[in-house]
């Protein structure tokens, strides 16, 4: 039975993290660039369960699920504050927010 | 099965190449899901049929519905119909909708062809990801639920009206 190499698996988890990078320093969206971080994460989870597939044991699977908790509670944290930027400055571009009161 | 985990890697790429370039955010969002359900195909491949399910379920479920449900909010106006209208036009999901029924497709081919659906010896299934879960990493699955309600709370307390207006 022909079985996925790891490098193959690694290399595509690498090309999705690595578009969900250029989405975070292309797009200025505040959406698309949550969006683009929620990418990155899954290109990590990918690269652990490659990893854990690879090696056949379960801890890869593991991180998985604590990724996933971690994008799970960080999209909401983001959402809602990305609903507090638009009742204050109607914009979802990151450039009104651009300036600090300091 | 080899072909199939190329075959859905590269769908993977191409829907989140253009998820990032949509200019609207709920094309971006289909073409995300179509993403996330390639990657689901994949961990199945891989023989990790757990994470593929958590996948499908948690991420393309839960976490792009909250995706939805902002944008959705976001969007309520006068203007809000026609926008409806425009993105029911088949231009705006037939990518998508092809992109998922090319990988349904391949989850069919493998399931039929293997019946334990996952390839041979490969296989972590849920019952040791389990016994792993609650076994060595339980503190962390603690810390996860600590986690997950640290996240509630803080979308509740910034996600109302009014807080912390200066």
């Amino acid at each position: 039975m022909a079985v996925v190499p790891a490098e193959i698996g690694l290399i595509v988890a690498g090309l999705l993290f690595c578009v969900g990078l250029a989405g975070v320093l292309v797009r200025r969206n505040i959406i698309f660039i949550l969006l683009s971080l929620e990418i990155m994460l899954n290109a990590c989870g990918l690269a652990f369960v490659v990893a854990g597939a690879h090696w056949r044991q379960p801890d890869g699977q593991v991180m998985y699920f604590f990724i996933l908790t971690m994008a799970a509670a960080e999209t909401a944290v983001g959402l809602s504050l990305i609903l507090q930027m638009y009742r204050r400055f109607s914009s979802l571009d990151t450039h009104a927010i651009n300036k600090m009161r300091g | 099965m080899t072909i199939v985990f190329y075959i859905s890697a590269a769908l993977a790429i191409v829907a989140t190449l253009l998820a990032i370039t949509r200019a609207n955010a709920v094309h971006a969002l289909l073409y995300f899901i179509c993403s996330l359900l390639a990657t689901g195909v994949m961990f199945f491949v891989l023989g990790a049929p757990f994470v593929a399910a958590l996948v499908v379920i948690v991420n393309a479920g839960a976490i792009i519905v909250l995706f939805v449900f902002v944008v959705m909010m976001l969007n309520v106006g006068p203007d809000s119909a026609d926008r409806e209208r425009a993105s029911l036009r088949p231009r705006a999901w037939i990518g998508p909708a092809l992109i998922s029924v090319l990988l349904i497709v391949e989850l069919a081919h493998s399931v039929l062809r293997h019946q334990t659906g996952t390839t041979a010896g490969a296989a972590v299934d849920a019952k040791q990801v389990g016994m792993a879960l609650f076994g060595p990493y339980l503190l962390g699955v603690e810390l996860a639920s600590m986690l997950l309600l640290a996240g509630l709370l803080g979308a509740y307390h910034l996600g109302r009206e009014g807080t912390g207006r200066s």
